[in-house]
């Protein structure tokens, strides 16, 4: 069974990396928002709203929008600061838990990352 | 009344001077009813007598040093324009105010740049207050080593010219749940104590970015604590609010406080709900220039009442 699953997720992740590299390839950065460890920020929110990465693994921002946004957290761990349009800004998340974020120029866009 | 019939007359100067060219608009207020006027006026001559004087001061906002989007890929030649503009004025204004969003990223190259613009100005007494985009580097780096001198990095401040109790308030650092901007706690203190033991009379220019009134909450245009500090400044016979942010005039008259937002001279922005959020706003080149612009004031008579001028670069 375990041997079985693994070769599935193994399949999975197959999968999801050569859909990326389509995407990629295409050029349409929205697509990034599917990649579990990606966040988007386009028309003033950010996609998806709330992310489960495991503990150690890095999330990835990307703005889309023509106005910059900023990825800065609640409790002062990590903050961007302005990110041009196409911008990223990358950040490893080392501890468990539920990290609230937002854009400081625009602060009604809200969300979250949650690390397990 | 008398001051309806000031108001109304600078309204036919300003339709009058707009057919000029529409060098821009100036507000009279005149207890607390604020009409606007061709900034032409401002340069001519012939009307200075309209205008009693010289204006106390000019309001400058929203320069987004940085940004170079098709909505205006050259602010920096806009900003330039907007300080030849009030540099040809006859009658010069005491001091600047700019009243946040200096840059568009808070990066070192973009304050120098806006420096340098800025140093060309005739008028040399310049005071800031920071933008949410000035400072998205956190606190205590670009803005506050250039401009954290008059406040001890605090941002907020309040000085005396001519008589008017100076305010510059800081409501970008504090964001309430609901996305609009706030003051906090400590800053709404220091407010009450600074405005206690002046008298009623006394005229007050308070400066802010953000509106400090509720324009549109979904999109963060107001201040969530603001009616804390709109009330210590109630007793006042003469109070004018200056902000920025929305790259566009929108004013309300509340008691004897006059709330008014300035034009942005990098690029405007849309109206409150309009398309998904308030970035900047691509017009037809010809009419982008009759959509940035500054405000100059002049404040005089006894009681008290503030003239606001909002000139358009085209």
């Amino acid at each position: 069974m375990l041997t079985k699953n693994f070769g599935r997720n193994l399949i999975n992740a197959f999968a999801v990396t050569a859909m990326l590299a389509t995407t990629s390839a295409a050029g349409t950065g929205a697509a990034m928002a599917q990649d579990a460890n990606a966040v988007v920020m386009k028309n003033f929110d950010f996609a998806p709203m709330s992310i489960t990465v495991k503990v150690g693994s890095s999330v990835t921002w990307k703005n889309l929008d023509g106005e910059p946004h900023t990825v800065t957290s609640v409790d002062g761990l990590f903050r961007s600061g302005a990110l041009d349009q196409n911008d990223t800004f990358t950040f490893k998340f080392e501890k468990p838990g539920t990290y609230k974020y937002l854009c400081s120029i625009h602060p009604r866009m809200m969300a979250s990352v949650v690390v397990q | 009344m008398s001051s309806d019939s000031e108001v109304n007359q600078s309204r036919r100067g300003a339709l009058k001077c707009l057919a000029f060219g529409g060098a821009g608009t100036l507000f009279l207020l005149s207890g607390g009813v604020l009409a606007p006027i061709d900034l032409a006026l401002a340069a001519s001559k012939k009307s200075a007598h309209a205008m009693t004087g010289t204006p106390l001061f000019l309001q400058i906002s929203d320069t987004h040093i940085g940004f170079n989007k098709e909505a205006n890929p050259d602010v920096a030649g806009t900003l330039k324009q907007t300080i030849d503009f009030v540099n040809a004025m006859p009658a010069k204004p005491a001091l600047t105010i700019h009243t946040g969003d200096i840059t568009h990223l808070s990066k070192a190259e973009e304050f120098d740049t806006a420096s340098q613009l800025l140093s060309g100005l005739n008028i040399t007494e310049l005071h800031t207050i920071p933008g949410e985009h000035d400072i998205t580097d956190g606190i205590g780096t670009e803005y506050f080593n250039r401009f954290g001198q008059a406040s001890a990095n605090k941002g907020y401040y309040s000085f005396d010219h001519n008589g008017v109790h100076f305010i510059a308030l800081v409501n970008v650092m504090n964001f309430k749940p609901n996305g609009l901007g706030a003051f906090g706690d400590d800053q709404l203190a220091w407010l009450e104590q600074d405005l206690k033991g002046r008298s009623s009379s006394t005229p007050i220019v308070v400066f802010a970015h953000m509106p400090m009134w509720t324009i549109y909450e979904p999109w963060g245009w107001g201040t969530g604590d603001a009616d804390q500090a709109t009330s210590y400044l109630s007793r006042f016979g003469s109070v004018t609010v200056l902000n920025g942010h929305i790259h566009q005039i929108v004013q309300k008259v509340e008691g004897n406080i006059t709330f008014h937002t300035a034009r942005s001279t990098a690029y405007p922005q849309p109206t409150a709900g309009d398309g998904p959020g308030p970035g900047p706003l691509k017009v037809p080149s010809d009419r982008l220039a009759k959509m940035l612009g500054v405000t100059s004031v002049k404040i005089s008579g006894h009681p008290s009442s503030a003239v606001l001028t909002d000139t358009t670069l085209g």
